[in-house]
């Protein structure tokens, strides 16, 4: 850490510019807490209203918000719909996501590997819009045989069963595209923590005996096992607030539903919602869109809060604050970009890794 | 403890040759199972009629398949598990690849037909609804977007930069790891990246609704909305970068007797600077296709309008989802409109991280890098 401050502090004489500089940066750090409240206190403002109506009876009894006793009932299938998308994409998404990580960073030659990296990143850099058009123009038409057929040949599993949809906007190309999305960013924060993976761990392993993917079990996978798990939450936090690609995809309703394959029968998510029925809203009904944008904050607090939680109890032990990079995985592309310098902060991660177990290994301690 | 067990020198070279080669598969046995189910696939789908893809998942599983069987014939169990690991890791990242390269083929090909068009990028236009009339009048153009994409942006970057930075300042320089105040502002700005765009959206709404009374649509609340997600973003990266700055430094200049403002904008920044541009350039590539909150901010409009203080505003990302979402009688014609306006958007997330990644080469520290 960077703690400029000697032991024993000297008092020297502050200069105005010093006495402005330090509070306007202390300012904006106390801003940042503001902001935050703010964020809080006007959508519960704004929300309260709606939560608070009959929903029996005025404006929130027709239009977009029709049929519905009160919030909760209304907010209920949409809390379920956003969980139930982002589990699907996570559930396609993260193993997929570790795979390549583990190709990245233990895999592939390791001259290649930053730009194999990178390539991953720009998945990141791509802007949710343009996901959502290639899902419906591509996606969609390209999931159908394969759901016709799931449908047909497992149509008793609960998810799978249903009239298959004829159009492709189901639950299942929502979460395709949503697994696309929060590749880059567990891949990203599991690569880093994979490559911290103490050097000696390894090579104790391979001079075991084991192979690769055992010194990957062995030594890689219970080093990296909690920045895993944070990783994943942190992409079940993007998944949750992905908003466009799911409502331009999926053909939804509101209601309880497992079902994957069929149109008109898929849950619907909150951030999908808000952004289909936003624009022919009324007042009232729009702050009963924003009381679900509440619990959509809520729901990603919760998991972020529990990622944060992991890493934290955690972070100690294992490769300490670069432990995760950042949220964003346009950011650690950043930290890539601009900071190979933090290679020398570990750097086990820049050596080579032993390509297998060769007797004339000339890295490696000898004791 | 064998020093008298110096052996004669054949008999133990004959052994070591056959414990290295024996029971082992040649070193490109995975090349030629590869090219064998490529070849075998290949014939399947000459007979069953052509899919690329069939071809590509059908090869995939028979080379996982034949890896497996002949290792674990030829070699043992735990070997044919570390090659079929191999594989499916192999497998994972091109899987990767695969939506990278079809969204880019994608927007490309079905966006330049417009976005290369002069015409559209500097010509007002898209479809324009009225909801009285039920008329709609379709141009083409994006000259509309381009211009509030780029003030909605301009505006977020210019109130989120100084505030981001200043905080990372505070956090690296001022506040010490172990007070209140910097713990509980590390994880308030870890809490905000973790904010859904959508939220931040409906915050901006919210806020100026609730001050200036419903239908307070403008691209300044855009730029609000887009700064709650910008603003941990530049923290982040910002912080990393000036957390690199080396001590040493620091102190050298103390040593000189100069104040830690000058210390900070003096030595601190200038080092750091590199990084601190390329952390603003990926911040503005992030938000800068942000569609949800500018939609439920700003609205959307075709009408052009370069007061970010009043009435709506449109940008690029909104462009492409209004394009497809409401697509005027012109159907062709509004969703090529929508990948025009997607292609120029990739366009410019592509210049902003090439512009990072040449700044961060350029400006780079000596010694650093």
């Amino acid at each position: 850490m960077t703690e400029s401050a000697a032991p024993r502090r000297m008092s020297a004489k502050a200069r105005p510019s010093d006495r402005i500089f330090r509070s306007l940066s202390t300012g904006s750090a106390v801003l940042i807490m503001v902001i935050l409240a703010g964020v809080a206190i006007f959508l519960i403002a704004k929300a309260a209203p709606a939560i608070a109506a009959d929903w029996t009876k005025g404006d929130l009894a027709s239009g977009t918000t029709a049929g519905h006793t009160d919030f909760w009932t209304y907010t209920g299938p949409l809390i379920w719909g956003t969980i139930w998308s982002a589990f699907i994409g996570l559930l396609m998404g993260a193993p997929v996501a570790i795979g390549i990580a583990l190709f990245i960073s233990h895999y592939a030659p390791r001259r290649i590997s930053g730009v194999l990296a990178y390539l991953v990143d720009l998945l990141a850099a791509v802007p949710s819009i343009i996901f959502g058009l290639w899902g419906i123009f591509t996606i969609r038409k390209f999931l159908l045989p394969f759901q016709e057929w799931l449908n047909a040949h497992a149509g008793w599993f609960p998810l799978f069963g249903g009239t298959p949809s004829t159009t492709g906007s189901t639950m299942f190309a929502g979460g395709v595209v949503l697994a696309v999305m929060i590749l880059p960013i567990i891949t990203s924060i599991t690569r880093e923590i994979f490559l911290q993976t103490p050097r000696l761990h390894e090579e104790a392993a391979l001079a075991l005996g084991a192979t690769k993917w055992e010194t990957v079990r062995l030594a890689v996978f219970p080093y990296a096992r909690s920045g895993m798990l944070s990783a994943i939450l942190l992409g079940l936090g993007r998944a949750l607030g992905e908003t466009m690609a799911i409502a331009m995809i999926m053909s939804p309703t509101l209601l309880f539903s497992l079902r994957l394959f069929t149109d008109n029968q898929n849950s619907q998510t909150i951030a999908a919602n808000i952004a289909l029925n936003f624009p022919e809203s009324n007042t009232l009904q729009r702050d009963a869109l924003i009381g679900t944008g509440l619990m959509l904050f809520v729901i990603s607090l919760i998991v972020n809060f529990a990622a944060r939680f992991i890493i934290g109890r955690t972070g100690k032990t294992g490769g300490s604050k670069k432990k995760v990079p950042a949220l964003n995985p346009t950011v650690a592309l950043a930290l890539d970009d601009a900071a190979s310098p933090l290679d020398a902060l570990h750097p086990h991660a820049s050596s080579a890794h032993p390509e297998g177990l060769k007797p004339s290994q000339p890295e490696g301690p000898r004791a | 403890m064998t020093a008298t067990a110096i052996p004669n020198a054949p008999a133990p070279k004959r052994r070591i040759d056959n414990s290295l080669t024996s029971g082992q598969l040649p070193r490109l046995f995975e090349v030629y199972v590869l090219a064998g189910a490529l070849i075998v696939s290949g014939v399947l789908f000459a007979v069953l009629g052509f899919s690329a893809v069939g071809w590509l998942v059908v090869s995939a599983i028979l080379y996982l398949l034949f890896v497996g069987i002949f290792s674990a014939v030829v070699e043992n169990r735990r070997q044919a598990v570390d090659r079929l690991v191999r594989g499916v890791v192999v497998i994972a990242f091109l899987l990767a690849l695969a939506p990278l390269l079809s969204t880019l083929i994608e927007v490309i090909s079905r966006g330049a037909k417009d976005a290369l068009n002069p015409a559209f990028i500097f010509q007002t236009g898209g479809s324009h609804y009225d909801p009285q009339t039920f008329k709609v009048t379709t141009t083409i153009g994006a000259w509309q977007s381009v211009v509030g994409t780029l003030i909605i942006t301009g505006i977020a970057t210019v109130i989120s930069v100084p505030i981001g930075m200043l905080t990372a300042i505070y956090l690296v320089e001022y506040g010490r790891p172990s007070h209140w105040m910097n713990r509980v502002v590390t994880f308030l700005v870890d809490v905000m990246t973790g904010i859904p765009s959508i939220v931040a959206g409906l915050f901006a709404f919210s806020l100026f609704t609730l001050i200036f009374g419903p239908k307070a649509f403008s691209g300044f609340s855009a730029a609000i909305a887009l700064c709650v997600l910008m603003i941990p973003i530049v923290v982040r990266s910002s912080e990393e970068m000036l957390k690199l700055v080396s001590m040493d430094l620091r102190e050298a200049s103390y040593a000189l007797g100069t104040t830690k403002f000058v210390t900070i904008t003096r030595i601190v920044l200038p080092t750091a600077i590199s990084g601190l541009i390329t952390g603003v350039m990926i911040s503005i590539a992030r938000v800068i296709g942000e569609t949800a909150p500018i939609f439920v901010a700003a609205s959307f409009t075709n009408n052009f309008n370069s007061n970010p203080f009043a009435n709506a505003m449109s940008t690029l990302p909104v462009m492409a989802y209004t394009g497809y979402k409401f697509p005027s009688t012109d159907i062709q014609g509004s969703y090529d409109s929508a990948w025009g306006a997607a292609l120029l958007l990739v366009i410019l997330v592509v210049i902003l991280n090439l512009i990072a990644r040449l700044v961060a080469r350029l400006f780079a520290p000596k010694g650093l890098r």
